[in-house]
This record gives C-alpha cells, structure tokens and sequence, in this order.
C-alpha cells in the first residue's frame, strides 16, 4: 500500500541556522503516529513544509504517492492541518467560516459532516459567533472542525490540545480515534507524552532538527524504559554489596530502603537469586517501570537519568 | 478513495469561495469600506458641485462641476480598490488567516484574481455610488461609455495589484496606511484630478506627465468629457503598460510566496 506520507531527506534552514536536517520517515495509510520533541526540535517546520506554509529547503516530501510542491492542488486536499498557533479570522462565524473553509478544498459543503463536527466538537451554542468571542478552548476546537471540514485521508494535529481542558482532550482523542478507525491518517504532535503514548501505533523522537528515534510507541518505550525495584529490607544494611553495583544501587540513610534499577533485557529473577544469594531478607517490595515521558527526557538529554536510575 | 476525492474535487471552487469570502468580507464592514468612501465623495461633490461648481470653468464647454466629477468617481475607485487588498491580505499576514489559504488547493492565479476581483467589485461600487450622487450636482455628456468603463475597470486592477504588493511589502498598519497616505493621495492630488494639467507652469505641467495617475484620470475624463490634456490611446496605453507591470510583479511575489510562506 502506498504511503500516506512520505519525507526524504528533508532539510530547512532559517537565517542560515539548520532548523530541520536531512529528516527521513514515513506514515502508513491508517496510522496514528506521533512526532515528538522539545520546544525548537523542528516539529513544526516540518508540519508546515508538508501542509505547504513553509518551503522545502532541500528534500521531497509525497502525500499518498504524490509530490507536494508539483502536485500540491492534490495533496493538499489530502491533507487537513491545526497549527498550533490560533488563527483569528473576525469576519464570519464558526457557521459561515466552516461552509467557506470546505470551498478552499473545491469540495461542495457536506451538512451532515459538517454538523457531526459541530456536535461532536460541542460548538452548536457558539455557531452565531465570531472567533473573537469564542473561548481559548472553543478556538481550539473550531480549528479542528475547520481542519476536518473537506474529509482529509490525513489528518495532522500539531499540539492540538495545547491549553485545552481535560475533558475536551477526552473527547478529542476519543474522536481522532474513531476517524482513524474508519481510514483516516493521523499524523500529531503533543507536549502530553502520557496521550502520545496511549493514542500513537508509532512515535518518531526529534531533537535539534534531528530524528532521534523512530519506533513503534511500545517497543520503544519496553527497549528503553528502566524498571526500578525498591526494597524494604528486615535488617538494614551498613554496606552496599559489590556485586549489587552493577544495578546502580542507592541506599537510604537508614539502610532499611534499597532502589535498584532492572535493565530492560535482564530478567527480574536474575535478580531475586542473586537477592537470595546476598541473604538479604525482604520485607516488602515495589517495582516501577518508567513510561515514554521518561524515555523522551532520556533520549532528548533534557535528564540524566530516570528515576535515579 | 484517492478515486473518489479526486471526483468529488471542484477546481474553480477554491477560487469561487475566495472571491466570495473577500466580497461578504468588506460587506460585513460597510460602514468603513463603503459608506465612508462615499461620505467623503459627496462632501467633495458637495463643495465642488453646489459651492464652486457653477461659477468656476477650468475646460472650455465645461463647468467645474462637470470637470472634477470624473476624477472623483475615479478617486472612489482607485483609493477602494487599493484599500480593499492592501487591508485585507495584510491583515491575514498579520492575524496569521493567511495559513489557512496556504494550507488549501488554491493556487496562486486563483489567490491573484479572487482578492483583484473582490477589490474591483468595491472600487466599482463606490465609483458607481460616487456618480450616482455627482447626477444631483452636473449631468455629464458620456462621450464614449465603454472606454470610460474601461478605464474605470484599469485603474481599479491596477491599484488591485498595488495593493496586494503593498501588502506583502508592509511591516505594520503604520507602513501601510503610508503608501496611502504619502504616494497614492499625493499623486492623486496631483494627477489633475482637481485641474487641468495643461494650466500648470513648467516645470510642473512637464512633471505632471511623470505621475501615472494623471493617465489614468485623464483617460478616464477623456471618455467622458471628449476633452482631455492627452489622447486617451496614450492615456490608455500608459496606464494599460503600468498595469501589467504590476500585475507581472504582485504575480511573481504571490507565486514565489514571497512573505507569505517561511
């Protein structure tokens, strides 16, 4: 099957400083990936290449088998956008803007979608209202429903819940769901890593303009999270054990909390016998495996280290 | 799928919409898009045509009335025209809606043409209002209807254009208002719109040839008076020349998406 995205060697510079360098990857028809990254990664320049605000610097980018700069009357039908910057338009309503939104597509105004958008996004009380007098939350809103208007095959979410409440970011993902489920793309970026870990089939890390990682969101998060073990042992220790070090062991002043961190590839019944073998007596004990928010910080260089370990 | 989207694909919509858009955009506003540009011509009409009208003749056959009305009606239609696409796409730039035509199929052509058009629609309408008053203070003999309109249709596109560079050139609302400000009402002011060219001294009467606006207001009375201070072919010519300059130009930058896209 043919790509829904695909970027190849892109690259974009602005005054001279490389903002997106020699970036590669692609999106299967039907996916949700997402596209992570710290603030001035090159995210969003990378968006606003494929939607076409921004021009390549160096590279190709195709929408479903087609070249965004010669055919871009096609691709970007294909394609649906919310920027992460509001754009404020005071001239029509959420009613009229809609209607007109879908004629920039060429595509004749749909009512039925477009009143499933309105419910589904709860913006029927506001339809008689300029953007100006919508709520910061309500904007946001409106700017999916404006990028959703013409049915696009992919749909690209850069930070669409940025300063929205939680019970909108439910119903959001909840409804980025169920489009993808019925064959939409969806390509997003978020500051929420516990969302972007729930929502996306595949994450791809920048950092610096750079692809850091590029996996599916479990196997990234299995191959480089860490588990942490703590014990509560019966009799405090005075010493850590030489061969408890390569598990970068800490020891609580009292000598009765032990943390030690489990790599990934290692059994925790490796563990345990080696526990045993130290004749340490356990009283209680909890594990903790860190998630992609801790992988993301750990990949970006933003920590150390998670969880001390 | 990609199939059925092509199908359903409409490719003059995008540019119908956007016309459309840009049209319902300074009628939501008319009080300050149409109302105020006639206000003000009937207050020019009023003191040109009621006070001074009947009692000064500046153009042999005609009274002043009848001279200074055709460079009204222009005014209203050049000052519209350039107001209408310079505010209009400088305030997507500024407000940031320009992505949301960035991100659409409309192509540059369609971009061009849909805010030109729009731009035209008001210069027309005002132009139109402007002499519909100016009936209550001098008939004029409409010498030749069409060229009149044409030149009429000229200026409107080319202050269209004029402006859609000046939008894409302006840092801020100050810069902006100066092309109106300091170019265009100057140049208007001196382009004969008010007088004759032809009673100036030199050098200015030899410089006046030098303002493109004195064609296009020359022109223009000269299809309407019969009379003028240059052949209207000349008139037409110059004005017709400077036109596709800048169309050629506002293409280009639009093409190019010169400080529109990153």
């Amino acid at each position: 099957m043919m790509k829904a995205l695909q970027i190849e060697n892109l690259s974009k510079s602005f005054a001279g400083v490389p903002v997106v360098k020699n970036l590669s990857f692609a999106i299967e028809q039907g996916e949700i990936f997402g596209l992570l990254g710290p603030n001035g990664a090159g995210k969003s320049t990378t968006i606003n290449m494929i939607v076409g605000v921004c021009r390549l610097g160096s590279g190709r980018i195709t929408a479903f088998g087609y070249d965004n700069q010669r055919d871009y009357r096609f691709t970007r039908r294909m394609l649906g956008v919310v920027h992460q910057e509001v754009v404020i338009d005071n001239f029509f309503t959420v009613d009229q803007a809609l209607k007109l939104h879908a004629g920039y597509y060429g595509v004749k105004d749909d009512p039925a979608w477009r009143q499933l958008l309105i419910d589904r996004l709860g913006l029927r009380p506001h339809l008689g209202k300029v953007m100006l007098k919508l709520s910061g939350g309500l904007k946001r809103r409106f700017m999916i429903a404006k990028a959703m208007i013409h049915k696009p095959q992919l749909l690209i979410l850069d930070e669409p819940t940025a300063g929205v409440d939680v019970e909108l970011r439910h119903g959001l993902w909840d409804f980025v769901r169920e489009i993808n489920r019925q064959g939409t793309t969806i390509l997003l970026t978020t500051h929420y890593l516990e969302e972007a870990e729930q929502m996306c089939d595949r994450i791809a890390i920048m950092n610096h303009g750079e692809l850091i990682a590029l996996e599916e969101t479990h196997e990234l998060v299995r191959r480089l999270s860490i588990r942490q073990l703590r014990l509560w042992l019966e009799v405090p220790l005075t010493s850590i054990p030489t061969r408890l070090e390569p598990y970068r062991p800490k020891l609580k002043a009292d000598g009765r909390e032990l943390r030690l961190c489990l790599p990934t590839d290692e059994s925790a019944g490796v563990l345990l016998q080696l526990l045993c073998e130290l004749d340490l007596k356990v009283r209680d004990f909890e594990t903790d495996q860190s998630g992609l928010e801790e992988v993301f910080l750990q990949l970006t260089g933003m920590k150390g280290n998670s969880n001390d370990c | 799928m990609i199939a059925e989207e092509t199908r359903k694909y409409s490719p003059w919509l995008p540019f119908v919409t956007l016309l459309r858009k840009e049209i319902l955009r300074f009628f939501r506003v008319a009080s300050q898009t149409l109302l105020t540009p006639i206000i003000t011509a009937s207050l020019y009409l009023f003191v040109f045509g009621a006070t001074l009208g009947g009692r000064l003749s500046v153009l042999e056959g005609f009274n002043y009335a009848q001279f200074v009305i055709p460079g009204l009606v222009l005014m209203g239609v050049i000052n519209n025209s350039f107001a209408n696409t310079s505010s209009s796409l400088f305030m997507s730039r500024y407000l940031g809606g320009i992505v949301d035509l960035l991100v659409t199929p409309v192509s540059p052509s369609q971009f061009i043409m849909a805010y030109t058009l729009a731009a035209m629609v008001r210069g027309t309408l005002v132009g139109t209002v402007v002499w519909g008053i100016s009936t209550l203070f001098a008939e004029l003999p409409w010498q030749s209807p069409l060229l009149a309109i044409l030149m009429a249709m000229l200026a409107s596109f080319l202050f269209a254009q004029f402006g859609l560079i000046a939008a894409i050139f302006a840092h801020n609302f100050d810069t902006l208002s100066m092309y109106s400000n300091f170019l265009i009402l100057p140049l208007i002011y001196l382009g004969g719109v008010f007088y004759p060219i032809s009673i100036l001294p030199e050098p200015w009467e030899r410089l006046s040839y030098l303002n493109p606006l004195f064609y296009l207001i020359d022109g223009f009375r000269h299809a309407v008076l019969g009379v003028g201070d240059t052949s209207f072919l000349l008139a037409f010519g110059v004005s017709g020349a400077i036109a596709a300059t800048l169309f050629c130009w506002a293409a280009w930058l639009i093409g190019k998406g010169y400080r529109l896209r990153n």
